[in-house]
């Protein structure tokens, strides 16, 4: 089974490269961006069959390792 | 006084610290970060500077779920001492060890630089040798130095005492500018709740020797080797 893993920064939490990538955005004079948060995708096979038992497993990847909670969200995907 | 200093894949600053701390007196062992346990009679467990597992995911990410770590989390939960320097303070705060997380710098650049630190706190086992409210030059090498912790923890943090050093200016004042990489109150090193892990950015092992410019790190091994 594949799943996706989206991990964000929480609201309110500085994102210095994010502020970067909308400033280079701004300099290819790509109009009407009004902000950029950046995150990771982590793309996962998985051997469970059943959805429930997958995202159970990714749920505690994602709080064991993948996201830091403390600044992080995380977002699974069964797909 | 015996020391363990963990290495990590990607760690570069273990020799440094072996030596700030053999020269204050201390007994060292390197420590790899597979091994699960410390030397018997361990006092204190040291996180190098570097850049462990290539700070892939996260700066300290993988490293804080090394084997090693857990060895350093049963050695914490007896009172023994840990230090954790730049790389080190990261993987602290990645294993739950410290609270809060280093962030980018607020610039957005690599910072490496001389830097003064303010001394919050004298009465811990890592700064006794320094004076309260002391001015020491040390350095800083780090992109991701930010220090971040939710408003509640910030409170508990400050409440509680626990900021061992700050970033200052020469004469000691907190200034935005003195603050380079955008720490939370000029956050440079954190300790724990019982004060028996302390987590810094700055690097004091770098000035322990007159030849390579200044002497204001060694207070820092000498009071942990007192």
């Amino acid at each position: 089974m594949k799943a996706r893993i989206i991990v964000t920064l929480k609201n309110g939490v500085l994102d210095p490269q994010g502020k970067a990538i909308e400033a280079a955005l701004k300099s290819l004079a790509i109009q009407g961006v009004e902000g950029v948060r950046q995150g990771k995708v982590f793309d996962i096979e998985v051997s469970a069959t059943d959805a429930s038992a997958a995202e159970a497993t990714l749920r505690t990847a994602c709080e064991k390792l993948l996201a830091n909670t403390v600044v992080e969200n995380y977002a699974i995907e069964i797909l | 006084m015996r020391a363990a200093v963990i290495v990590f894949p990607g760690s570069n600053r273990e020799s440094d610290v072996v030596r700030a701390l053999r020269r204050s007196g201390a007994q060292v062992s390197l420590v790899w970060h597979a091994d699960h346990e410390l030397p018997a009679g361990t006092d204190l467990a040291v996180l190098p500077g570097g850049f462990s597992y290539g700070d892939y995911l996260r700066c300290g990410a993988i490293a804080g779920r090394a084997a090693a770590m857990d060895a350093v989390r049963a050695h914490a939960a007896r009172g023994g001492l840990v230090l954790g320097i730049c790389n080190g303070f990261q993987i602290l705060c990645e294993s739950g060890l410290l609270p809060g997380v280093l962030m980018r710098n607020v610039n957005r650049r690599f910072i490496c630089h001389r830097q003064t630190l303010r001394v919050e706190r004298t009465d811990t086992r890592f700064t006794s040798a320094y004076r309260p409210g002391q001015v020491i030059d040390v350095c800083v090498a780090h992109g991701e130095g930010n220090y971040f912790a939710d408003p509640e923890t910030l409170a508990r943090i400050e409440g509680e005492g626990r900021v061992a050093f700050r970033y200052c200016d020469a004469e000691g004042a907190i200034t935005v500018e003195a603050n380079r990489n955008g720490s939370l109150n000029a956050i440079a090193g954190v300790l724990s709740e019982n004060r028996a892990v302390l987590g810094m950015m700055p690097h004091p092992e770098n000035f322990v020797e007159d030849l390579i410019g200044g002497t204001d790190g060694r207070g820092l091994f000498d009071s942990l080797a007192a």
